[in-house]
């Protein structure tokens, strides 16, 4: 969904020019990359900002290599600000104009980044990210519209989404992986109990 | 762990990415279970994950494919799983642009969308607005009303974006909903509020009452979302922006309350709209950087980030302002975010003193090589500013700068590091020699053919005159053995140079110029055979003619020129006295901007104003046969700025000719203006031979009309007139509204100030970067001389700026700067008179009392030298 072309976009160039035309329109990208910089989901809202697919990835490329060896929250590269945060091997970025309010892109990250942790139950990694892809892309779609902030409650916007992450219904898993699964519990609460014991 | 999707795909990917080696026609392939009955929902879901997957990948899918898997996808809304719903509605959205005929789904959206289940509703009417055209728009602009104000804030806020979206594409239809968005803006939840005022605001931009009002009426109220307030802060600052409004309007007053507001997120913007705001007093600063200074010890580093970007942007216009901020920048500069910590050095190099200079740059040398580059630039920047501020400092800088240089870096960061450099070698003489040799360093090894050509192009011009020429030579043709065509191209320019000016040089670089007469590049061996000859006649005139001062003529006007040469062939010579002079570029604004966004659109080459006018001019019958313009004056108002018209005038002038273009608007909005003409009394032997009037100039749209006069043959002396000028036109009234006219109009005429030619219409700036060679090349032949006393003038700056402004020459070889503490100062003029004689001025001036001037003027015409004189007399 490349969304209308952003108004504000023209002023874009230069930090400097004095004030930002008063637009809904605030985010012009977020994308979710694994530890290895490949690209999970990623959205372009600026039609102009990075048209094709090959400068997309290279931007991509460019900021992962900048960002992921420190947490600094935010950045500033190739024009663009930039916010994000990590979690164990994922990396979440919300991208605005060089002129943007940074709490705002803030507000979508954390926006983002919490509502993705609700549904996975905290497990805010790259296996059960993937296992809920669809769910992933409701969340993104929830949150921004065409570059317009439509949500930034992550409350809200879980119970817009309304998607349960799976339970493992067992028609699904076959019973050799609830077998498995259940043997791995057991194996966990025993060396607890030992833990316990040694205590 | 969670294992939903088939084992397949788990044993097909590479642990653990379930996506990844999934290929697009085995995955359209099994969209074919969309078709089966009963539709599983769970495996349906699934495939659908995988295209919207692939599509977000970038993989390429044919209009045919995705036609073929869209109608399929259609059948899925037999379905009522509801995360399988909202997953056709995403891949309605993905594929809108990509498969054809997607309007088939238009009538289950517009169903879901009024539907019972408000989950489905928002995302319905998004889906459906994506893939809505203005055509069809109109049929569902019923929903779409009754959308905007439903009670469910998913849907209604759906609606205002979507509504959004479209206005780019049919702004009368949604225009029509505004009472519907009027009504939304006033609910209770906040996004959509915020949503409504973002809507009202893009329909309403236009009417800056209406957008008054707005702002009055929310402001009173008060918002409920945060997001609301900053859509509000930036409104209300564009308004004071676009009225000029002082700083006493309520609009300023609510801004700074916001500076009390409890969400970060609206004091950071309000602080950040006061800070921008031009023509800001430090009183009216002083909260807002106070507000900046608290969150500068912020624990988030976003806030601290937008908190110093915003104070170093304050430090620009106002260093003074910052200074209470200097403990808590002291703290930023160890922040383990860099770019926070650049930013807090940077700005602490503008508002800290000189002793603190070289403590900082010690600083920021220690972690120069983490930053973006786009951080680099802006310490680059700083240091240029450091510079002018401190002169004393350079060598402390020139070192930095050279260490910056030898980093790895791009492109726009070498550029702003060599532009200082050379800035600096501009502003200190005495930094000249290392400067050169640090940059003769650079282009040992850079990769960069802009910058290697800028360079070779300053050794040129700059290393012939330093004490020791020949220790250049060597890098300069190293370029010649090691570089690309266009690097050599300006290697041999630049060793030509060398040649010209140092004599005892010119046999071995003949030698060398020899050898590249043999280079395997066209151009090389053209410039190399070109200046080979001009250097063997050894004649000063020749070699400042070719090899110090290029051509001056515009670049565009000599394509004309050539081109029409071309198409009517004669037995004449081309003359480049014919030629449009190129308008002597104005010196290059610094710009000071903190990080600049590495502009993405292509610079574009904007024709130059003459160039423009020239066109206008050629297209009007009565003007053809003139020849080329040889200059256009800037604009000269002829009314007072709140009148009933106003008129400003340019003065376009021709061989033996002036024209004079009146720009009148006309500022009344009941009459209609026709026939407008702009009659002129000359005082002098000057000849009014034509007018060309406006034909009709209705409310408020720009109109001009011509005045055509023959400059006086039989003295050419006679540069300076004084015109008495009407403006004479018919009036009809008219309706204010309608723009109606009355069928009856009387004549009436307006009488405007006078207008005045003087000596700096008839001539066209051009600058000779060597002035010397430029005033050996003209000769004394028609020197003449002459002492002034300006008894009124105090310092020699303004006698300097009085004289450049009152003969409109091009001031040479930076001699418009006045050194400080100087009692005596020489100015080198260059320009080109009216007729294509090139006049040179040196003035040189002595300041006592008042200013002595000696004149000293060459020209190669003799009238020329006369008029330069009388006219300063």
């Amino acid at each position: 969904m490349t969304a209308q072309s952003c108004p504000r976009q023209h002023c874009a160039t230069t930090m400097d020019s004095a004030a930002l035309e008063p637009s809904l329109y605030t985010v012009k990208a977020v994308f979710i990359l694994d530890n290895d910089g490949n690209r999970l989901l990623s959205k372009y809202y600026d039609p102009e900002l990075y048209p094709s697919m090959k400068e997309q990835k290279n931007f991509e490329n460019n900021v992962f290599n900048k960002t992921h060896k420190a947490d600094n929250e935010i950045a500033f590269l190739e024009g663009m600000t930039i916010v994000y945060k990590s979690s164990i091997d994922l990396f979440f970025y919300v991208v605005g104009s060089p002129q943007e309010n940074e709490l705002m892109l803030m507000a979508v990250l954390n926006c983002l980044f919490e509502s993705l942790s609700q549904m996975l139950r905290k497990n805010v990694e790259k296996r059960t990210l993937l296992d809920n892809m669809d769910g992933v892309f409701l969340v993104v779609d929830e949150i921004i519209d065409g570059g317009v902030i439509l949500e930034s409650d992550p409350q809200q916007v879980i119970e817009k989404v309304n998607y349960r992450a799976d339970d493992s219904p067992l028609s699904e898993q076959s019973v050799a992986q609830v077998l498995q699964s259940a043997k791995e519990q057991i194996k966990w609460s025993d060396s607890k109990i030992t833990f316990l014991h040694d205590l | 762990m969670i294992k939903k999707f088939d084992k397949k795909d788990e044993e097909s990917g590479s642990g653990s990415n379930p996506f990844q080696h999934l290929e697009k026609s085995a995955v359209l392939q099994e969209a074919r279970i969309f078709n089966e009955t009963p539709i599983n929902p769970r495996r349906c879901l699934h495939i659908l994950t995988k295209i919207i997957y692939l599509l977000n990948q970038g993989e390429h899918f044919g209009t045919t494919e995705a036609t073929e898997a869209f109608f399929a996808m259609t059948r899925l809304f037999q379905s009522n799983d509801q995360t399988l719903r909202r997953m056709c509605y995403l891949t309605i959205k993905e594929m809108a642009n990509i498969s054809e005929d997607v309007i088939i789904v238009t009538s289950s959206l517009t169903k879901d969308m009024t539907g019972k289940e408000d989950v489905y509703r928002g995302p319905a009417i998004r889906a459906l607005c994506r893939i809505t055209d203005t055509t069809m728009l109109q049929a569902i602009e019923r929903y779409m009303k009754q959308a905007i104000v439903d009670k469910v804030p998913s849907v209604s806020s759906s609606a205002l974006v979507s509504s959004l979206h479209m206005v780019k594409m049919s702004f009368d239809v949604v225009k029509r909903w505004v009472n519907e968005a009027q009504e939304a803006a006033s609910s209770d939840n906040i996004m959509v509020q915020y949503h409504a005022l973002g809507l009202l605001y893009h329909l309403r931009k236009n009417d800056r009452l209406a957008v008054t009002k707005m702002l009055n009426k929310f402001t009173k109220s008060g918002l409920k979302s945060p997001f609301a307030y900053c859509m509000m802060i930036r409104i209300a600052s564009k308004l004071l922006e676009e009225t000029e409004g002082g700083h006493d309007s309520p609009l300023f007053d609510f801004i700074e309350s916001c500076l009390r507001n409890k969400h970060e997120m609206v004091v950071y913007e309000a602080a950040s709209a006061i800070v921008h705001m031009p023509n800001c007093t430090a009183r009216e600063l002083a909260p807002a950087v106070s507000v900046l200074q608290l969150f500068c010890s912020s624990p988030k580093a976003a806030l601290r980030y937008a908190a110093v970007r915003t104070l170093n942007k304050v430090a620009m216009k106002h260093p003074s302002a910052v200074t209470a901020c200097n403990l808590d920048l002291e703290n930023l500069i160890t922040d383990s975010n860099r770019s926070i910590a650049t930013l807090a050095i940077t700005t602490l190099l503008k508002t800290g003193s000189e002793s603190s200079v070289d403590r900082l740059m010690k600083q920021i040398s220690s972690f120069v090589s983490e930053i973006s580059d786009e951080f680099k630039v802006v310490v680059v920047q700083a240091i240029s500013a450091l510079c002018q501020k401190y002169p004393r400092k350079h060598s402390v800088m020139m070192n930095f700068l050279s260490n910056m240089l030898r980093d790895d870096g791009g492109f726009e960061y070498k550029r702003a590091i060599v532009d200082c450099i050379i800035s600096i070698i501009e502003e200190n003489p005495e930094s000249k020699e290392t400067g050169l040799a640090h940059l003769c360093e650079f282009i040992e090894d850079c990769e960069h053919t802009v910058l290697a050509t800028k360079i070779l192009h300053l050794l040129g011009k700059e290393g012939p005159r330093t004490p020791t020429p020949s220790k250049y030579i060597r890098f300069i043709f190293n370029r010649v053995v090691l570089e690309s065509e266009a690097v050599r191209a300006a290697a041999v320019s630049a060793l030509a140079k060398f040649g010209a000016q140092n004599d005892d040089l010119l046999p071995s670089v003949l030698v060398l110029m020899k050898r590249c007469m043999m280079d395997s590049d066209d151009e090389v061996r053209d410039r190399a055979t070109f200046y080979m000859n001009v250097l063997q006649q050894k004649q000063k005139a020749l070699n400042a003619a070719y090899i110090f001062n290029g051509l001056s003529v515009s670049v565009p006007g000599l394509e004309k020129s050539l081109h029409q040469y071309t198409l009517e062939p004669s037995e004449k010579p081309f003359d480049m006295k014919t030629v449009p002079l190129a308008t002597a570029p104005i010196t290059e604004q610094k710009t000071e901007i903190a990080p600049v966004a590495t502009s993405k659109l292509p610079e574009k080459l904007a024709p130059c104003r003459q160039d423009i006018y020239q066109e206008q001019l050629a297209a009007i019958p009565e003007f053809q046969a003139l020849g080329p313009l040889f200059k256009s004056s800037e604009p000269v108002q002829l009314t007072e700025a709140e009148t009933e018209y106003v008129v400003r005038c340019i003065k376009h002038a021709f061989t033996n000719h002036m024209i004079f273009q009146f720009d009148c608007t006309n500022t009344l909005n009941d009459q209609l203006l026709q026939r407008v003409l702009v009659q002129m009394e000359p005082s002098e032997a000057y000849e009014v031979l034509n007018y060309v009037p406006a034909p009709s100039l209705p409310y408020s749209q720009p109109g001009s009309c011509y005045s055509l006069v023959r400059l006086p043959e039989d003295d050419p002396t006679a540069v300076s007139c004084t015109f008495s000028c009407t403006m004479k036109y018919l009036v009809r009234d008219c309706d204010p509204n309608t723009g109606e006219p009355d069928d009856d109009g009387y004549d009436d005429e307006y009488v405007l100030e006078d207008l005045e030619v003087t000596v700096a219409d008839h001539i066209q700036k051009v600058l000779k970067p060597n002035f010397g060679a430029a005033w050996d090349e003209i000769g004394d032949d028609n020197e003449k001389e002459e002492t002034f006393a300006l008894a009124t003038v105090r310092t020699l700056d303004e006698a300097v700026n009085n004289i450049i402004s009152f003969l409109g020459m091009q001031p040479c070889e930076r001699s418009d700067k006045v050194p400080e503490n100087k009692n005596s100062h020489v100015l080198f003029l260059a320009g080109v008179f009216r007729g294509g004689h090139d006049v040179l001025v040196r003035a040189r001036l002595a300041l006592a009392d008042g200013v002595t001037m000696q004149v000293t003027v060459r020209s190669t015409d003799e009238n020329v030298v006369d008029v330069i004189l009388a006219s300063v007399g």
